[in-house]
């Protein structure tokens, strides 16, 4: 590893600069905002990540999820505002940042024709490994994510998840401090799933801190802290059971075997936001004895079976759902005036 | 830069082409097929143009002249014709591509001394040929003329008149007057520029389209190691199709190398590296592998065949095209190549196109190395 004394007195520069403002955090953005034509994909992102934390990004598919990764990982500009990234100015010296991030992008980044150590290897001698560490590192990397058997098989070859898997032994080769994964478990089946979370748990042992995007919700219960992010701005940003503090109302489940029907009465009622689940609704109210006795009537009115009507804990997708439908209620307002 | 970037860089690429047997086999055969193709389809020796002779004369003497056509290596006699029909008939089938009508009274103009005419009919379809073949056509009559005056002055006792000036011609260089030897080494330098360049037109598009590259440009891996790198193996096979076209020029095409061996080496290695970035500019600034190969085959062949000098002599073309010609690279090596293979020039003669060659392989490496940017758009 020789970095040029441009770059590393930039470092330097740029950790002094930026020790006053993100002290304590892995990443740290202000205002960070990226436009494309007449599209503000990333707009006014304020929000902090701390050392050794976990932080999922959450939201629809082209919410900007993406985009804050790829400008977070320096490999895209931002049209303005600032972000740090381990103490390191990211927007002035992207390159900086490098030596100290791991990256996955969301779609497989790795060379299909070249094997699973050869990619592997590859990264390591871009990131500078020591040679004397790598072998070490390697028999590690190779048991914790169950790719030993696979050491010698072209990566194309390999399933949708061990492909994740090896992309993130080839972020992680040179134990960064910061881990950036975009959609990881994406079109990966559960068990997978399940075991590329554990990889995770396991490396916030090791004070990685790691920033996630899903489009799952399910995952984002596991982040220590989630952001939801809908068209470019996040609405909410605080730990899984603090952002279901935030919904306003109570959420009561609705069981009716006729819930399409339900859903369809209840929507324009305005007793609340409407949400399906199967066999179930979910209906935020702002009282829950009033809200309940309101749906019981309105479906009863209907001619409609109502099984149970019951108070509920509101899932993270509730909250994401009733998010995004009070957001578009708030912009209908002053646009009626 | 670190050289172990760099060679992680050159090295990964290496497998790409090594496990790509079909990609690496095209760009193997593909300029001999080229040089194969061109080489033969392109010589523009005109010689044993199949000739129809009508001898309505029948005299020692028109048998002398007619004799004159068919021994040349020039002309090769297809029939005789006893008709203009047959002549039509013949050129319209392209059974010949010439006919030589000798008229009854030749043998008794010629042997009394009087002036006499013979008519030569040619296709003229391929005008360039007709005009060449008319040439050797009338070259062989005023031979047999000029034989005839001198035998006329010995009969009559004076000293037939000496033309006033004599041409000697000597030609140097090609001495043989094979058009082969000199196709060849201009052939050799168009076919490069166009495979070198096709070479790496897809290297950097296809790590954009298929997604690597946003990997790639995640770690800390420099500009700069990733052009060098990538250029690696590129430059090992460009070398190899370089090798096997001078060795298909010396063996299948018998054209002799007269300059040195290194000075052809050294100055293929700067054409090469230039047109091998060349292409990885292409490949850099489009971002896509389709567009990529089209723009790097129009870049490089098109004006290489055309304004080099390979095809059109340069100084023959408009003043504003000759200005253009500089900028085209191949123009220095179809200069250096036919330098080292038809003069066997020394490095002193070599050093004027050497330094433009050069200028342009560095400016190439320069902006490619520019033009990459570990950034998404």
């Amino acid at each position: 590893m020789s970095d040029s004394p441009v770059f590393s007195q930039h470092s330097a520069l740029s950790t002094q600069h930026s020790a006053l403002r993100s002290a304590n955090s892995a990443i740290q953005t202000e205002n960070l905002t990226k436009v494309f034509g007449a599209n503000r994909a990333v707009d006014g992102l304020s929000f902090s990540v701390a050392p050794g934390e976990i932080f999922g990004l959450v939201g629809p598919d082209g919410a900007g999820k993406t985009t804050t990764m790829r400008l977070l990982a320096g490999i895209m500009d931002a049209t303005s505002g600032g972000a740090w990234v381990d103490g390191l100015d990211v927007i002035k010296h992207p390159e900086a940042i490098k030596d100290h991030i791991g990256y996955m992008s969301q779609r497989f980044g790795l060379y299909v024709d070249l094997t699973v150590m050869e990619n592997i290897a590859f990264y390591a001698d871009l990131y500078g490994v020591p040679r004397a560490e790598f072998g070490e590192r390697l028999e590690r990397l190779l048991a914790f994510s169950g790719l030993s058997p696979f050491k010698r098989r072209a990566a194309g070859d390999l399933s949708g998840g061990m492909k994740q898997k090896l992309g993130l032994c080839c972020a992680l080769i040179h134990t960064p401090k910061v881990l950036f994964l975009d959609e990881p478990t994406n079109g990966v089946d559960p068990v997978s799933r399940r075991d590329f979370w554990r990889i995770l748990y396991q490396l916030l042992k090791e004070n990685v801190s790691i920033f996630v995007s899903t489009a799952y919700l399910d995952e984002a219960e596991r982040c220590a802290r989630v952001g939801l992010m809908h068209k470019g701005k996040l609405l909410a940003c605080d730990t899984p059971s603090g952002v279901k503090g935030l919904m306003k109302g109570t959420l009561l489940e609705v069981r009716c075997p006729e819930a399409r029907k339900a859903a369809l009465l209840l929507k324009p009622s305005g007793i609340g936001s409407v949400a399906i689940f199967g066999d179930r609704l979910h209906v935020v109210v702002q009282d829950p004895d009033l809200g309940r006795a309101a749906v019981a009537s309105a479906l009863r009115g209907a001619g409609l079976v109502c099984e149970e009507i019951s108070v509920a804990e509101p899932s993270l997708e509730d909250v994401f759902t009733s998010a995004l439908l009070s957001e578009s209620a708030e912009r209908r307002v002053p646009s009626a005036e | 830069m670190t050289f172990r970037r760099t060679w992680a860089v050159a090295r990964k690429e290496s497998i790409h082409v090594i496990r790509d047997p079909r990609a690496l086999g095209v760009s193997i055969a593909l300029p001999l097929v080229l040089l194969l193709l061109f080489g033969y389809a392109l010589t523009l020796d005109v010689d044993h143009v199949p000739l129809l002779l009508w001898d309505q004369s029948q005299t020692p003497e028109s048998r002398d002249l007619g004799a004159r056509f068919t021994g040349s290596p020039y002309f090769d006699l297809v029939a005789a014709a006893d008709s203009y029909g047959d002549i039509e008939d013949a050129l319209d089938h392209n059974r010949a591509l010439m006919a030589l009508v000798i008229p009854v009274d030749f043998g008794r103009r010629v042997a009394s001394g009087r002036p006499a005419e013979v008519q030569v009919i040619s296709d003229g379809s391929d005008a360039n040929t007709a005009t060449i073949a008319a040439n050797y056509a009338e070259a062989i009559v005023q031979r047999y003329s000029a034989g005839l005056k001198v035998k006329l002055a010995r009969r009559t006792g004076t000293l037939p008149p000496r033309p006033p000036l004599e041409v000697s011609p000597r030609v140097w260089f090609n001495t043989d007057m094979e058009s082969m030897n000199f196709i060849v080494p201009g052939l050799i330098a168009i076919i490069m520029m166009l495979i070198a360049a096709l070479l790496t037109s897809l290297t950097v598009a296809k790590e954009w389209e298929t997604g690597t590259m946003e990997q790639l440009i995640s770690t800390p891996v420099r500009s700069s190691e990733v052009v060098i790198g990538k250029l690696f193996p590129y430059v090992a096979v460009g070398a190899l199709d370089m090798v096997l076209a001078v060795l298909a020029g010396r063996y299948l095409f018998h054209v002799p190398l007269r300059g040195s061996l290194l000075a052809l080496a050294a100055m293929s290695m700067i054409y090469l590296v230039g047109a091998l970035s060349m292409g990885m500019l292409i490949s850099i600034v489009t971002r896509n592998q389709l567009l990529a190969s089209q723009v790097a085959f129009m870049a490089t062949f098109l004006p290489a065949f055309l304004l080099s000098g390979f095809m059109f002599d340069i100084s023959n073309m408009p003043k504003a095209l000759q200005l253009i010609t500089y900028l085209i690279p191949a123009r220095y090596f179809v200069a250096l190549l036919r330098g080292l293979y038809l003069k066997g020039a020394g490095p002193s003669d070599l050093y004027g196109e050497g330094l433009f060659l050069l200028a342009f392989s560095v400016g190439m490496v320069a902006l490619a190395l520019k033009k990459f940017k570990k950034r998404l758009v």
